[in-house]
């Protein structure tokens, strides 16, 4: 399983991504060990000179919702952009340490950026729908990745599974910016499953959203866990804790005299039930118990 | 008795409303008016050179005059060569200076990389754009006419003319595609898209509407450009008597036509078929800009 999954993200075989993958989810309190997807060890990000994040160590396991959270500027983002290494877009940016996708080296010089993102799609914290219609925000990923599929059948399933079908199904060629906010963070969420990535990147997806809308979208994410493994920052504490199977606390660290110094460190990483009822670490407990952040 | 109709009330409000108005100070009546004159001046010079335009052209303006090549009797002159060299001009410089000008501004956007070579030449466009298009004449001269030996032909002014508006066209095409959210392409990448697929599928359709709007400009500069063509030896007056067939013939184009056709010394050329090209080239040039912004609007609409 690892073997084929890893070697999906070769990009001779970035067509072939259409078997189910139903067969590879897990159940979410399934007893067994959790396979592990991103093995992380010792890995910092760095802008210039200025160390965003230091000395990273983390495994995210398949099937479950990781919650990244901690106060603004702790590097949670730079991090969560590290796995589809869409920092590479950021010229300034250095990613350093070992971060492994099902085994194999995401930053061995052999592969390939764009099939990597192929595989783990991303949802970003503004709903960022194209400007065409609601079909085609839908059908560009499926067609860029050359997957030779049903275009219409794929936009419906992708709808459906985002739960976004039944409030679109009779304007699919509608513009997407007609959306609420709330439909158009979905539609996004429904373009990254079309292109069937295996692992979904979340952004603060509900931070321009509101309390309803965010709990249609929290409602999915527990939904397309059966599928999916997902990694979600969040600044919301209670999101994390509704939804996540496992939390990463980050905090900034003043790393020299000046606050332009400070870099962004992985405090505690731990069952969400540990991190809420039973942290670790004090600067764990101050955070989620509010004192601080 | 007059029946109150609806405009008629309508009328009276609108006198009540102007009647009430409060009275200004005298300076301030002033100052306003300086500023009204301003406003209309041009507005006013406009209307009057069209007017004048359009009272000496018009009664000359007729079929005779589009069709016919030029003369050395004034009722016989014609500018087809000057419509059909201009007509051959834009589509060569639409087919040029687009598809040059894109490439440019998405090679400037959205691929080269941010150092001292990129920024040279982005500085060196930007000057292009101020340029005097008697230069580009002459650079045309020397660099297509004897380096390229294309001779003294319709692709030599076209080549020339396109180099003029290129600059115009790469910098409108830069700020519409800087103008597109970066969530967009961020968007496109995140989804396994490559580069150019963002670029060519996202990107460019969406600034399209503006990409556009710099050709229209870019054309419509090019289109009453005279001293370039004239130095890079456009056919004038009697000797523009033919159409160009081909890339390599010579050619003339309508602002040189005009420009033949005042130098003469007979009122007959100046004082009527000098105007009446004049509108001709007008409506060319309205024509031109309405198709242009037609296209534009249709693309705009479709996002």
């Amino acid at each position: 399983m690892e073997q084929t999954a890893a070697a999906r993200m070769r990009p001779a075989t970035a067509s072939q991504q259409t078997g189910p993958r139903a067969e590879t989810s897990q159940p979410r309190s399934s007893a067994a060990p959790a396979q592990v997807v991103f093995d992380v060890k010792d890995l910092s990000v760095s802008y210039g000179s200025h160390v965003a994040l230091g000395g990273v160590d983390m495994q995210i396991h398949k099937g479950e919702i990781t919650a990244l959270i901690g106060p603004s500027g702790c590097g949670k983002s730079t991090y969560l952009r590290c796995f589809n290494r869409m920092n590479d877009l950021i010229p300034s940016a250095r990613v350093q340490g070992s971060m492994t996708y099902h085994g194999e080296d995401l930053y061995a010089r052999g592969v390939d950026p764009v099939v990597v993102r192929q595989r783990i799609g991303m949802v970003f914290q503004k709903p960022n729908p194209f400007p065409k219609s609601i079909y085609d925000n839908i059908a560009f990923g499926p067609k860029v990745n050359g997957m030779k599929v049903d275009l219409d059948e794929v936009v419906e399933t992708s709808l459906r599974r985002a739960a976004l079908w039944d409030e679109v199904r009779s304007k699919l060629s509608a513009s997407a910016y007609g959306l609420s906010g709330g439909q158009q963070q979905r539609l996004c969420i429904a373009r990254a499953i079309a292109v069937n990535p295996d692992v979904i990147l979340m952004d603060e997806p509900c931070s321009s959203l509101d309390p309803i809308a965010t709990a249609r979208i929290e409602d999915l994410m527990r939904e397309l866990q059966e599928s999916y493994t997902i990694v979600i920052v969040t600044h919301n504490m209670q999101q994390a804790a509704r939804v996540s199977d496992r939390t990463a606390f980050f905090t900034t660290e003043v790393g020299g005299e000046t606050d332009d110094l400070r870099s962004g460190r992985l405090v505690e990483y731990d069952y969400t039930e540990n991190i809420f009822k039973n942290p670790g670490d004090s600067r764990t407990e101050d955070y989620v118990t509010g004192r601080f952040g | 008795m007059a029946v109150a109709t609806p405009q008629r009330s309508a009328e009276r409000a609108a006198a009540a409303i102007n009647q009430t108005a409060p009275s200004r100070s005298g300076g301030e009546r002033a100052f306003a008016g300086v500023l009204f004159f301003a406003t209309i001046i041009g507005v006013v010079v406009l209307a009057v050179l069209l007017i004048d335009i359009l009272l000496d052209g018009l009664p000359r303006l007729n079929w005779q005059l589009l069709t016919s090549y030029g003369s050395r009797f004034p009722e016989q002159t014609g500018v087809l060569a000057g419509i059909s060299g201009t007509f051959s001009l834009m589509a060569l410089v639409g087919l040029m200076a687009f598809p040059l000008g894109l490439g440019a501004a998405v090679y400037l956007e959205e691929f080269a990389a941010d150092n001292r070579f990129t920024r040279l030449m982005e500085a060196n466009i930007s000057n292009l754009a101020g340029v005097p298009s008697v230069v580009y004449g002459l650079l045309g001269l020397s660099i297509f006419v004897y380096v390229f030996q294309l001779g003294r032909s319709l692709l030599t002014g076209a080549l020339t003319l396109s180099l003029l508006i290129l600059p115009v066209i790469i910098v409108a095409a830069r700020e519409s595609m800087r103008a597109v959210p970066r969530a967009i392409r961020d968007g496109g990448l995140a989804l396994g898209a490559t580069r150019w697929q963002t670029v060519s599928r996202q990107v460019i359709p969406a600034a399209l509407p503006g990409i556009l709007t710099g050709t229209i400009l870019g054309l419509s500069r090019a289109i009453g450009e005279t001293a370039p063509l004239l130095v890079v030896g456009a056919l004038i007056g009697q000797r523009a008597s033919t159409a160009p067939w081909e890339v390599f013939d010579r050619f003339s184009a309508l602002p040189i036509e005009i420009y033949g056709l005042i130098g003469r010394p007979q009122a007959g050329f100046r004082e009527s078929a000098a105007p009446a090209a004049i509108i001709a080239m007008l409506v060319l040039l309205l024509l031109m800009n309405s198709v242009a912004i037609l296209l534009r609007n249709r693309y705009a609409r479709s996002t």
